[in-house]
């Protein structure tokens, strides 16, 4: 893995550091949208090394933390009927609803398994053809097109036992309404590195034309963060709004057209709700009918509460930029990794888990 | 507790398990040996001191690249008997089987235990066995607990470590729990990933009695991994901890297999390697000691303990940024995107 040592070369890290604290002459704000990017900023200790006028706050990003609580409870539910087994990737199984999480569920009966790709969970289902197997698919364009595909596959392959619960999210759209919602005063968004593969560059420009916002893409490595972070910060000293490629090696300007296509084939555009945003145009995906015997809410008949996210947590806020997790009065207090309340908390991904874990009453060591 | 059933989180070796301890078990159990929390007890004897430890086996699957249950539960108890620096004398053995195992299964297990606690010098003295229902059990629970004689003059615990020691690896971190996951994922990447289990009581042998005054402290980085073992330590010396990235150990394809799986490797569980607290005069004798010894070719300094900031452990990161490491929270999970 050639990539580790490049783009984690300590000299070359430092100097970009360097040309980092020598442009930024004046304070900034800059959202980084994707969890990966938060939880790799503080893994890598970068926020050490950043100038003091440069503030990072982290955007709507993490797919679990995003999932609002009623699908937290209408997953559970799901895992709780007779005869279903649901399969999900692991950051979901500990995400607090209304009344517990799948962890409890699972310790109480319901059975509950985690995969690492989706492809995992129709396995299971040809492996046990009695049971029903679930899997509660969350997560945005980076992973969505690897769902399209498994469905597509367990039509190839007959098996009925076997159907998603989308809860799918789309980027852009949330983008669109953060920024035109008041109050949110950033000067640059440094946006995700997988999501942008699927959909590319040109994807954020009407965020530089209509709002006069500097995007760009960055990866996911030191040097990859703090290279895009110099693009943002000169764009901002010139007065220029673009959109620039600093991830060139996995990201074109149009993005991944196959997996755009399989996406297409297999869902279609509905509205959703996101933690903290409330519902938002056209910014989920539902099964197309065509593909209604794999959507477990046809099949199933499931109804998807709009309950009450846990009470005092600020998971909302936090998601859309207007607070940072030191500001909830539970962060650290009630809320912790080991009991969490909120889903920002329980994620890999998640802000409150990056905070708490990695940057705690420490911001230079 | 404000979980009033037990998850599966409870015993990953994190925060989780911490609490129903302290909270649970030394509330009605506790006493000043027990509470101390250390990878084995010492009891006072007429003749000398005794070194006393037991741990259970539920790993899973029960075969796995690079061992098996039985070797994992001859190796896990020597080890907690050495990481006080006791010289391991004997074995109990306890095995729960479910109704269902293959006997050629359990036989070869038993083969396993065999192999290593002959390789080990530390027999088998007792055991027993229950068989449980069908589904009332996973194939083969095993329990083994050990005795070790401390030697006179060796004072090693988590509670000598002090500001000004190096701390040592004595290798690479994460192989056992990165083959067990890759294993349970059904995921294969190229390369060798294999579990790391290996007795470490010679190692330790010959270290202490080569140079009695230079280990403070030992630990093994089992569940929980090295992050939970720094935290461990820091939290009951009330020391802190500079740890350098750059110099920890790691493969390069168990390192590769971390990055695929979103794992941080320092939360993953190692079966054959230490952490040593040791007299800064000391420390470069012993790490060549170490190296030249096949449990410890990998060995390397990664840090050292300091005074503040009391209780924590903070992290140089390899390209030059600086963070706080803490214990496991949860089981370690993989990212969605």
């Amino acid at each position: 893995m050639r990539h580790l040592c490049e783009f984690r070369d300590r000299g070359l890290t430092i100097s970009l550091a360097t040309e980092l604290d020598r442009i930024v002459d004046r304070p900034v704000r800059f959202m980084e949208v994707c969890g990966t990017h938060t939880m790799a900023i503080f893994r890598h200790g970068l926020r050490s090394m950043l100038p003091e006028d440069l503030h990072l706050i982290s955007g709507p990003g993490c797919p679990v933390c995003v999932t609002p609580t009623g699908h937290i409870d209408a997953f559970i539910r799901v895992a709780c009927m007779p005869g279903v087994t649901v399969v999900t990737f692991g950051d979901l199984v500990r995400v607090p609803g209304t009344n517990g999480s799948l962890a409890r569920a699972r310790s109480q009966g319901a059975r509950i398994e985690v995969v690492y790709s989706p492809i995992d969970a129709l396995n299971l289902a040809e492996q046990r053809p009695k049971d029903l197997v679930v899997f509660p698919a969350i997560g945005f364009e980076a992973t969505i097109p690897g769902v399209a595909a498994t469905i597509l596959e367990a039509r190839r392959r007959k098996i009925q036992n076997f159907a998603v619960f989308s809860a799918h999210k789309l980027m852009p759209p949330a983008l669109e309404a953060l920024m035109s919602q008041s109050g949110l005063e950033i000067q640059g968004l440094l946006c995700p590195g997988h999501v942008s593969t699927i959909i590319g560059a040109n994807a954020y420009r009407f965020l530089s034309m209509r709002y006069h916002l500097p995007c760009v893409i960055a990866g996911f490595e030191p040097a990859d963060i703090i290279q895009a972070l110099i693009l943002l910060t000169r764009q901002v000293g010139y007065g220029r709004a673009e959109v620039e490629n600093a991830y060139p090696r996995a990201v074109r300007w149009a993005g991944n057209a196959r997996a755009q296509g399989l996406m297409q084939e297999v869902f279609e555009p509905v509205d959703a709700e996101w933690r903290g945003m409330g519902i938002i145009p056209g910014s989920g995906l539902a099964i197309r009918p065509e593909f209604s015997e794999f959507d477990i809410t046809k099949r199933l008949d499931i109804e998807i509460p709009q309950v009450q996210g846990p009470k005092g947590c600020r998971c909302g806020e936090i998601l859309i930029g207007q607070c940072v997790p030191g500001d909830c009065p539970l962060f650290a207090r009630v809320c912790t990794p080991l009991d969490p309340v909120g889903p920002c908390m329980v994620s890999a991904e998640g802000a409150c888990a990056a905070y708490y874990r990695y940057g705690r009453r420490h911001r230079r060591l | 507790m404000k979980n009033k059933i037990i998850l599966l989180e409870h015993g990953s070796g994190g925060l989780a398990g911490q609490e129903l301890i302290s909270r649970l078990f030394l509330t009605h159990l506790g006493n000043p040996v027990l509470s101390s929390l250390e990878d084995s007890a010492i009891i006072e004897t007429s003749t000398g001191r005794l070194a006393f430890s037991t741990d259970s086996y539920t790993v899973d699957p029960i075969f796995f690249p690079g061992g098996d249950i039985g070797l994992l539960a001859v190796h896990g108890t020597i080890n907690d008997l050495a990481m006080r620096g006791a010289r391991p004398m004997c074995l109990s053995l306890g095995v729960i089987l479910e109704e269902g195992l293959l006997i050629s299964d359990l036989e070869n297990i038993v083969l396993s235990i065999k192999e290593a606690s002959e390789k080990a010098g530390v027999p088998v003295v007792t055991g027993d066995t229950k068989v449980v229902p069908r589904g009332k059990g996973d194939k083969v629970f095993i329990n083994t607990s050990g005795i070790g004689i401390v030697p006179d003059g060796v004072n090693i615990s988590v509670k000598e470590a002090r500001p000004g020691d190096i701390i040592m690896l004595s290798g690479t971190i994460a192989d056992h729990g990165v083959a067990i996951l890759t294993r349970r994922a059904g995921i294969s990447i190229q390369g060798d990933l294999k579990s790391d289990t290996m007795a470490l009581h010679r190692l330790v042998q010959l270290l202490v009695e080569t140079l009695p005054e230079a280990v403070h402290t030992l630990r093994d980085p089992t569940r929980g991994g090295i992050a939970t073992a720094f935290n461990e330590i820091a939290k009951t010396a009330g020391v802190g901890m500079d740890i350098e990235e750059s110099k920890i150990p790691i493969r390069p394809e168990v390192e590769a297999a971390c990055e695929l799986l979103g794992l941080d490797p320092l939360y993953l569980a190692s079966e054959g390697k230490f952490l040593a607290l040791v007299a800064p005069e000391y420390a470069a004798q012993a790490l060549d000691m170490i190296r030249l010894q096949p449990e410890g070719m990998d060995a390397a300094i990664i840090g050292r303990v300091t005074k503040d900031p009391a209780g924590r452990v903070v992290l140089k990161t390899a390209v030059g940024g600086a963070r706080l490491v803490e214990s496991l929270s949860g089981e370690p999970l993989p990212r969605i995107c």
